[in-house]
Parts: structure tokens; sequence; C-alpha cells
């Protein structure tokens, strides 16, 4: 049963071969036996869980079947969800109980999802391996002393080692694509705008973008169509037709072009990652497409691009977290001064400290625009290489991270290091694209992941050439040992 | 040395729409602390803001009715800075590219001078919560109802130079933002809310002098009491070998003087930058022009109409047209008497003076245009006395109803009847034999003053309801006989 897809698990429970609710107290049971050797779930929602499961049960009896119907997922902690702990991984945030749900959370539910838990994360989505969460570091089910990825780490995680069959997740610099890469899942992050950001709590407005973290193309495509469109509380959700994302999983490939960005395989790529995507590349070339060199001359300046924009928009969306209204507030506070100092001061982590004193640096009177304003050029230039590339070819093909997982503390102490993590990934949160992670191999007997660039709104494509790749291969279906 | 005053002027506006800028929460005044707060207003993790259509609406009439460049595209930012009511940590608005440009206004003065003042520019943002510090045994509550209300924020140029100058431009942008029906103009309130920038300089100077701010200054005399006590501070500062220090003060009424706040030194740096939650506003000539076809008439014009149509004189069509209740008032009653002259002298005299006694708005006013007209269109007829209609006036007032019932009821009609009349006027001759022989032996030009006192005999003995030009004619004709 913790094998089957989410499609899958569709088809079956539609033949009746297992009620919602057997599933999801399965899946409830699995959580609870095994989780502690991951720490990927910060709340488990077992009541509503069940609850909803039996609503969906109810409403299959009376022919009333939603694409999810009686599915469990869970969500990334970020996500707000009435009545449930959204944490975000922080302490700040321990506390917060959200009065209302996040539009996707409120899609996923119409469409008869069940929501198991909340997952862990690096605190308010910053990080790259999931140390920075309150609640402490996930391990990665493939070794337990290597981190999953961040900063949705709990999601990539507890998909990877079957508690769950899907999650969502969010992209800021990379956050569902890295850990996917390195748990060996299937993540996408759609176009900027695709899904709406209400009630996700922001880290960069303008970066953020959520996404569904799964086991396969197909149940990406299956997540997406429910997430996926305008919402008239998201000033920049896109007004864009939602295409039949599962109507062109089959496409052929014959004909496809594939740009290789040679800056993404130069120095610091781990050579079996290397070797790993060359060889699903010849998959793809078996398939009937074409493959060639492109450039993306700007690559080297994308993380201090991004590590000053990303910051500076962070530091004016975390002054909400002033322990006046809700979340952490720190003993008695002598003044008001006092309370904001001390709030935050004990609320926050070191690295959402870290980002917003760079933000609020970036952003002050006579620093602007040799910081701010001068990233917000790089980043339409780099916004300009890709469109430049995709003109020329269909999707850009590159490696997720330059390096396998790698063991829990090895970069803690050097944030610039950490920061390389993202090289791969934050470019398309820059430009605003979409971008897939799909398992397509091991290095050192840890998951590679392969990720596939398209020009905007092109998720059916991502998704096409994905599923065509998973039809062909079983990297996606390889599970951690011992389970 | 003779000082020049140089003022510049920030007011504030209310915009009424019936929601908020950037939320579905109403905007209505004086409802219990927090109950108009929705979770956009309280700023919970993961809400984003959508711009109110009518704000921008509402911003692009009034640079319509100032002359102004209208902004095709403007841009939101964040002021970032730390405040209880202050919810998100940053308060919405616009710095470098605005929703009106540059514009203008004439505003005359006393003398009949016209002068021009000069709009630097003028934005759309939202208004912050209220502290209050009393009844909270020493903390502070914070209430949010007025949080995200959307202000028009008016920048002036420094381009007044007298206390005076400064209130007649505050009346008039007073006068032209409730005649567009965008504000309610209730200074009271805080609807519309007044900071001067006061600085003075040698007469002949083309140099700024170093300027104070004065904070929300809540009527317009305030306005010029505050300025005036404010220059003449500066004056003596100066001439006493001081300077003036750039600050912050705050106008005490009570005590008619200005206090320090806070200097520029320990000011905020708020560090503003594009918010990356809304679009730029982007509109086009047709939208501009389908508000200018909208536009009501405005106060100049309509006070340049009373004059040509009513004939009233320049300072009763100033003062009629400059609030648009009050002009929709006079209009009403002029229409129905077709005595502008009358109709203008009661609604400035009598109505105006009631309504400022009892602190009334005149489109609360007891008495309304009809029952007004009513009452003149009696003494029209001569069925009042001027001096009893302000009688009639007073009971309307204080009990409502019509000049006809109130004249029937009270018994108040005007006698016109010659043979009682002659009665009364014979019955006073026959009274004041000491006054009728002064009279007799006067000097024929000292006679028609002497007239004043027989008429004033006839009117108590009527109780006022002789009719005066036919008591005049009566007494004149009989005393004249006695000679």
């Amino acid at each position: 049963m913790f094998n089957l897809t989410l499609t899958e698990l569709a088809t079956r429970l539609a033949q009746g071969d297992f009620s919602s609710v057997e599933l999801t107290q399965a899946y409830l049971d699995r959580i609870k036996a095994l989780d502690s050797q991951y720490n990927a779930f910060i709340t488990l929602a077992a009541d509503s869980a069940l609850e909803q499961a039996k609503q969906a049960d109810e409403l299959r009896k009376k022919g009333q079947v939603g694409l999810l119907s009686g599915l469990p997922i869970a969500h990334k902690d970020l996500f707000c969800t009435a009545g449930l702990k959204t944490s975000c991984g922080s302490k700040m945030l321990d506390s917060f109980i959200s009065p209302y749900n996040a539009t996707l959370v409120e899609r996923l539910n119409q469409a008869g999802a069940v929501t198991l838990g909340k997952t862990n994360m690096d605190e308010f989505a910053m990080g790259s391996s999931n140390e920075s969460s309150y609640y402490g570091p996930v391990r990665n089910p493939w070794d337990k002393d290597r981190v999953p990825g961040g900063s949705s780490g709990g999601s990539a995680a507890a998909v990877a080692a079957r508690l769950v069959p899907a999650c969502t997740g969010s992209d800021t610099g990379g956050s569902i694509r890295q850990p996917a890469a390195l748990c060996g899942i299937t993540g996408l992050k759609p176009t900027y705008g695709r899904i709406s950001r209400y009630g996700m709590v922001a880290y960069a407005s303008s970066f953020d973008q959520a996404g569904p973290m799964t086991r396969s193309a197909e149940d990406a495509a299956l997540m997406l169509q429910v997430m996926a469109g305008l919402d008239p509380l998201d000033s920049t959700s896109a007004d864009q037709p939602v295409p039949d994302y599962r109507a062109h999983l089959n496409d052929s490939l014959a004909g496809l072009k594939i740009g290789l960005p040679k800056e993404y395989f130069a120095e610091g790529l781990d050579p079996g990652i290397a070797q790993q995507v060359q060889a699903a590349i010849q998959e793809f070339e078996r398939m009937g497409a074409q493959v060639k060199e492109v450039s993306l001359p700007n690559t080297e300046l994308c993380i201090p691009a991004y590590y000053i924009l990303a910051p500076a928009e962070a530091s004016s969306n975390l002054s909400r977290f002033d322990g006046v209204r809700y979340g952490y507030r720190c003993e008695d506070p002598v003044d008001l001064e006092d309370l904001y100092k001390r709030s935050r001061g004990e609320g926050f982590g070191s690295e959402v400290k870290r980002r917003i004193m760079v933000g609020t640096y970036a952003l002050s009177e006579g620093f602007y625009d040799a910081y701010y304003r001068k990233a917000q050029q790089i980043r339409r230039m780099i916004q300009q290489d890709f469109l430049t590339v995709l003109n020329d070819v269909d999707v850009i093909m590159a490696p997720t991270t330059p390096q396998p997982a790698f063991k829990l503390g090895e970069k803690n102490s050097d944030p610039v290091a950490m920061y390389m993590e993202d090289i791969y990934t934050l470019s398309l949160n820059l430009a605003g694209l979409p971008g897939m992670s799909i398992p397509c191999g091991q290095s050192q007997g840890l998951p590679v992941g392969l990720q596939i660039i398209g020009s905007y709104f092109s998720e059916a494509k991502l998704l096409n050439i994905a599923h065509q790749f998973q039809l062909a291969t079983d990297w996606h279906q390889q599970s951690p040992a011992g389970l | 040395m003779e000082w020049e005053t140089v003022i510049g002027l920030e007011i504030h506006a209310q915009l009424s729409t019936k929601t908020k800028i950037f939320s579905g929460a109403s905007t209505a005044f004086g409802a219990e602390p927090n109950t108009q707060a929705c979770a956009v207003d309280l700023a919970l993790p993961g809400t984003l803001p959508v711009f109110n259509e009518n704000a921008l609406r509402m911003a692009v009439m009034f640079g319509l009715a100032v002359n102004a460049q209208i902004g095709k595209r403007s841009v939101f930012d964040r002021k970032n800075y730390f405040y209880p009511d202050l919810p998100k940590g940053y308060q919405t608005t616009q710095l470098a590219e605005p929703i009106v440009g540059a514009g203008y206004i004439d505003i005359t003065l006393d003398e009949g001078d016209t002068r021009r003042v000069r709009i630097h520019h003028a934005h759309l943002e939202e208004d912050a919560g209220k502290s209050l510090h009393e009844d909270f045994h020493g903390m502070s509550g914070i209430d949010l109802n007025r949080a995200g209300t959307p202000l028009v924020e008016i920048v002036s140029e420094p381009d007044m130079r007298s206390a005076k100058e400064a209130s007649a431009y505050a009346r008039k942008i007073h006068a032209i933002i409730t005649t567009l029906g965008i504000c309610d103009g209730n200074m009271a309130e805080g609807s519309m809310r007044c900071d001067c920038n006061v600085s003075i300089r040698p007469k002949g100077s083309t140099t700024l002098g170093t300027r104070t701010e004065l904070k929300n200054i809540n009527s317009f005399r305030f306005i010029e009491r505050a300025i005036e006590t404010e220059v003449a501070r500066q004056i003596d500062l100066i001439e006493d070998g001081g300077r003036v220090i750039q600050e912050t003060r705050l106008y005490d009424p009570d005590k008619n003087e200005t206090r320090s706040m806070r200097s520029k030194e320990e000011a905020n740096d708020y560090r503003y930058f594009p918010c990356p939650d809304l679009l730029p506003v982007i509109i086009d000539d047709s939208y501009i022009e389908a508000i200018q076809q909208s536009l009501p008439e405005l106060p100049d014009a309509r006070k340049q109409r009373f004059i040509d149509e009513y004939q009233l004189s320049e300072y009763d069509a100033g003062v009629l047209s400059a609030y648009r209740p009050q002009a929709d008032y006079f209009e009403s009653v002029a229409k129905r008497t077709q005595d502008a002259k009358l109709s203008a002298n009661w609604i400035t005299g009598e109505l105006a003076k009631h309504l400022n006694q009892h602190d009334i708005d005149i489109t609360a006013s007891p008495v309304s245009a009809e029952q007004l007209s009513g009452l003149l269109l009696r003494i029209l007829d001569e069925t009042l006395t001027g001096k009893i209609a302000k009688t009639v006036f007073e009971v309307m007032w204080k009990d409502g109803g019509s000049a006809d019932e109130i004249i029937e009821a009270q018994g108040l009609k005007q006698v016109t009847d010659t043979a009682a009349i002659e009665a009364i006027v014979d019955q006073v001759i026959a009274n004041c034999t000491a006054q009728v022989e002064q009279y007799i032996t006067a000097e024929p030009d000292k006679r028609g003053k002497m007239l004043g006192f027989f008429m004033g005999q006839v009117m108590k003995l009527s109780q006022g309801k002789a009719n005066p030009g036919q008591v005049q004619g009566l007494m004149k004709q009989k005393l004249d006989a006695l000679i």
C-alpha cells in the first residue's frame, strides 16, 4: 500500500479495495511508528484527518468524487491551516494556530484531500538542509546521518520514506527542487504566480512559489491540477488558463530541443552527478530529442543577486512578527523597545536573523542603489539570459544540485557554502520560470536529481517530459534501503 | 528685521470607500475596537493585499480636480518602521511613482486677491491603527479598525506666505474633496488631517530657512493659530541668536504653544522599496477620460455660477460653494423661493449660526431645505415679518414642522388689516403725548428719525405681527396731519 503512488491510490479507492479511513489510519500508524527516525512532521493531525477521510468516504458513496477524494497528503508547515498549528519551523510561531486556510489548502480540501499533518522545514523557509528548524533537523531516509535538503526537507523526507504519498512544498530559491533531488523524489516549482500565495507565510514575496512534491510526474500533474489557478486574494497570481496537465503526459518527445547550459556543468559539480545527468540526457536522445550546448552567461551573479533581493524582501515581510498580536512574546517586557528586541531576538533563529540583517542593510539609505537596485538590474539580465536560450530550445536540462545529500552539520558553520547548494536552482526564482527535479540515478549511493527548466507556464510540457522519462526508467521507484 | 513666513502643507484625507484600501473590511467610523479588522488588517501570516479600485478612482478624481498630471503607472512602496498600531511593520504607500503628479489650486484671500498654490504630488497610502494609552493600567491598547483605511496624502509646494493663506488653502482642499464626495471632510474625526511645514527667512531672501513640522492639526482655526504661534517662536529664537532645529512639533491648542515631539536626527530610516505583493497600477487615457466626464461641478466653477446665475456677492458665492452639501442646500432653497439673496442670507446667517452653535453638519440639519424654503416664502408673501420669521425658525429647529403649521398653531400671521393697524397707531399716538409734541415741534429733517420710536411702539403692541410697511405709512400720515 505504501509503495503505491497517489494516482494508483486514487484508482484503488475508486475500486473500493479500501476506504479512505483505512488508508488514512494506515498512514497515521506508519508515521507514528517511523517518524521518530526522520523528524519529518511537526504536527500530526490524526483526528481531523480521519474526519476528512470519513467525509470523503461518505461523499464517494453519494457519487461525489473530487480529483483527490480521500487521498492523504501533508502540508509544509508554512501553509496556513485553520485549526492546525502553522509554525514555519520557528519558535516565533510555535503557538500560532491560523484562523483561516491558505487558498492552496482550501483548494486541496475542496478536491477531497486528507491532511495528515504539517511537515518540518527550515525556519521561515530559509535554509538548504532543514537544520535551521526550531523543531530539529530532518534526516534523509537514504542515509540518516545526512540532510534531506531544504527548506521543504520535511515534505521531501516524508514522501521518500513513504510516510505520505504527496506533499505541498514551497520554493523561493530551490526549496522544492533541491530536497526533491536529495531525497530522490519528484518536485515541481511552477511559474511564479501559477499557484496562489495567499496563506503561504511569506519569505521573499517576488520569489515564493508553492508546488507539489510527489513520487512521480503523474502525481505532480494531479496535484498541480488542483493547486493551480488565479486567486482574487493574491494580486500576483497569474490570470492564465490552467490546462489539463494529465492530458499531455504521453505526448511524444520526438524533436524536443534540449539545451545544456555549460555554466551548470562546470567546476564544483560532483562527477557522479555529472555522469548520471549525462546518462539521462542520452535517454532523451533515444526518445528523439535533440541536444545542444547553450550559455547562461550571468549564472555566477545569481547567488549574490538572490542574497540581496530575497533577504531585502524577507526583512520587511518578517517585521509583522513583533510580539504584539500573535506569536512569541518575551517575558515581562519593560517597554516597547524591549518587547520588540527580546521577542524578535528570542523568537527568531540565527539564519533568519542573518537574513533580516542583510536585507535591512541592503535597503538602508545610502546603500539602496548599490545593493537593491543593482541586484534588480542583475535579476532582469538573468531573466533575459533565460528568455534568449528558451527562444532557441524547448527546455533546459541541468543537475538540480552540485552535490548529493551532505552530512548533518557539514555546512552549518559556513553560510556561503550552504548558499552554494542552490547555485543551479535559484536562477529560476530570479527569472520566475518553472522547473522540475526528478530522480535520474545515484551517486555514492545517494539520489541524483535532474532539473528540467521551461519557459513561462510550460508546466504541462515539463510534466510530459518527466513522465516520459519515468516510463523509460525506474529511478523514481527506487526507495531507501530498509523501506 | 522683517521676516517672511514660508509654509507648505501635507494634508491626509481619508477616502470614502466602503472597504479598506487593501482588504474587504469596513471603513465605518466609531465601531467597537478591532471589530473592523480582518485577517489582512491584522497582518496575519500569509495574508496579502488586494488594491481597492475605488480608492484609485477617487485619487484620480482628486488629481483631475487640482489640474494635476495623472500617473498612468503608479507603484506602491513599503515604508518600514515598527510601531504597535502598524500591524505589518510597514506602511504601504507610494514614493517614486505616485498616482497624482504636479498640479495646483487657486485660493482667494479675504482681500479678494487670488494666489496660486502648487501641489507637488498626491499619493495613495493606508492609514495606521490607533494606540490608546489611557484606561489600560500602564499598558497600551491597540485599535486596528482604522488600519488600512485609504488615504490620499496631498503635498503642497512651500507656496504659502501666511497662516491665513495656509488655512485658505486647507479650506479649498476641503471644499474640493467634499465636493468630489471622496472624503467626508470631518476634521474632528480625523477624516482630514493637516501637517504644516513652517519656516521663516529674512524678507527678500530666496533660500529657505530650516523648517519645523507641526503635526495632525484638526481644525482650520488651529492651522492659523498653530502657524502664528510657531512663526512667533521661530522669530524670537532667531532674534535671540538661536537657530531653528528641523524637528516635528505638536501644537497644543489649550496652551496655544508648539512643543518638540522628535528631532530629525533620531528619525527612522524607512528603507522604502517597491511592494512585491502589489502589481504596478496601470491606467490608460480612456480610464482617465471617463472619470473626467463624471466629475461634479467643482467649487470654483460653482462659485462663478452662483455669481452669474443668482447674482450673489463674491463673498456669499465663495462661502456657499465651499462645501457641497451647503451649496446643494442653497440651490434647493433658491430654486423653491426664487429669491437667491434672501436664501443666501438665511443660510449663511440664521441657519449657519444654529448649526455652529450645536456643532451639526448641514447634512444633518434639523431644518431641511424644504422647511426653510416654506419659511422664506411666507416672508416673501408678507405673511411673516423678518422678526417673526426668526421665531418660527426657532420653533422649526426645536420641534420641526412646516412654517405654515407653526404660523397657524401659534397665531403668528402678520397683521395687514389696515383698520386693525390704524387702531394700534391711534392708540400709540394717544399714549405718547410728550413724544408727539416733540415730533410736531422738531425740525422737518429730524422727524424721519423720530418716526422709529413710534414704529417700535406699534410693533410692541402688535407683538411684532403688524406689517412694518403699513405701520410706517399710516404713522407718518397721522403724525404729519397733527402738525
